[in-house]
């Protein structure tokens, strides 16, 4: 327990509160698309969101495992999932936002999609080595949610007046927590000048491309920015976040070590 | 699952790896051919069962009559002489 305190989110290094950002943001919102299991419109629906969902856990678990290792306090992956508290999850607050309905989880998931695959394309080219291999895994991840979800962004957006009407809407929900992935703090400049990660603005030029193509095809709208921040990568985060971790982290809570 | 009834069905062919043929392996119900190929994905090479697939709507596919497999079928019966069953194959053809 003291050593787990003495490493709280003050103690961190800026290249292990970046890995806890990228890695957190992936399971958190990997438990959301969890939570569509039996309940998506259609069985291949699904599958195709499980899949997605475990694709980002497997992320979560590289990154974490590799953040645990440079802490250097024997914390391995399950320890910073399962026993780390909601102020120290580093999630940007767009992962932890609820499912809604089949739209809003398909709107939030194209916009980090959007935003991932310039990420991890950049971070396969980073000057940490480690970092590099799971972002090159990774993107080969992402640019298939990318597909899967821009092709339902235009599904929807460009088909009945219904769905367009709500896909927008779900946009227009989800827009003003998209400024929170490219507003760069010392942590994100730090890492950029040592080269580990890519500037911000750079990833924000090329997520806009992305996104304006699809909104373009789907024939929707691009919300205006709001002057709302959120800063859930500094750890202050919505009110979702802690019914979130109660529920995927009683088990271990409740038995710590349990296994299956 | 009332949506999912509105969409097609989509017959699905996956080939397992280069050089051998695409196979039947199922159905999916998709809006679109494009999700038709999201969806076979997802359902049929979760574990690696392919590097391509194709997709074909199930209402495009011309079916032989079962009820002719008499006239279509049976006249082969008899015809044993038309197995290759007279050659060697050579060991190192593994996929014929």
């Amino acid at each position: 327990m003291s050593a787990a305190s003495a490493a709280g989110p003050a103690q961190r290094t800026d290249l292990q509160r970046y890995l806890l950002r990228i890695a957190d943001t992936s399971l958190v919102l990997a438990q959301r698309l969890g939570e569509w299991i039996g309940h998506a419109p259609a069985i291949e629906e699904d599958l195709g969101l499980a899949n997605t969902a475990l694709d980002l856990l497997g992320q979560a678990r590289l990154l974490l495992g590799y953040a645990g290792e440079i802490e250097g306090l024997g914390r391995d992956e399950d320890a910073l999932a399962f026993r780390r508290d909601e102020a120290d999850f580093c999630n940007a607050t767009i992962a932890e936002l609820p499912n809604g309905h089949f739209g809003d989880t398909i709107a939030r998931q194209f916009l980090v999609d959007a935003y991932q695959v310039p990420l991890f394309e950049r971070l396969a080219a980073s000057a940490d080595p480690r970092l590099a291999e799971i972002a090159a895994k990774a993107l080969k991840e992402a640019e298939y949610h990318l597909r899967y979800s821009a092709g339902w962004m235009v599904r929807l957006g460009d088909g009945t007046d219904e769905s367009h009407a709500r896909i927008q809407a779900s946009l227009e929900r989800l827009w003003p927590y998209t400024q929170e992935l490219f507003d760069a703090d010392d942590t994100d400049r730090a890492v950029a000048a040592a080269g580990i990660g890519p500037a911000l603005e750079e990833l924000k030029a090329e997520w806009s491309r992305t996104v304006e193509r699809v909104l373009g095809e789907a024939t929707l709208r691009r919300p205006a920015d709001a002057p709302y921040r959120w800063y859930g990568k500094q750890g202050r985060h919505s009110e979702h976040l802690g019914h979130l971790l109660a529920e995927m982290q009683y088990l271990q809570r409740a038995h710590p070590g349990a296994q299956w | 699952m009332n949506e999912a009834r509105d969409w097609p069905l989509y017959e699905i062919f996956i080939r397992a790896r280069g050089g051998l043929d695409h196979k039947h392996v199922g159905s999916v119900h998709a809006a679109d051919a494009r999700m038709a190929v999201e969806h076979a994905r997802d359902v049929y090479t979760r574990r690696q069962e392919g590097v391509s697939i194709w997709v074909v709507r199930s209402a495009d596919i011309v079916a032989s009559d079962p009820g002719e497999a008499d006239s279509l079928f049976e006249p082969a019966r008899d015809k044993v002489y038309r197995h290759p069953t007279f050659y060697q194959i050579p060991k190192e053809v593994e996929t014929l």
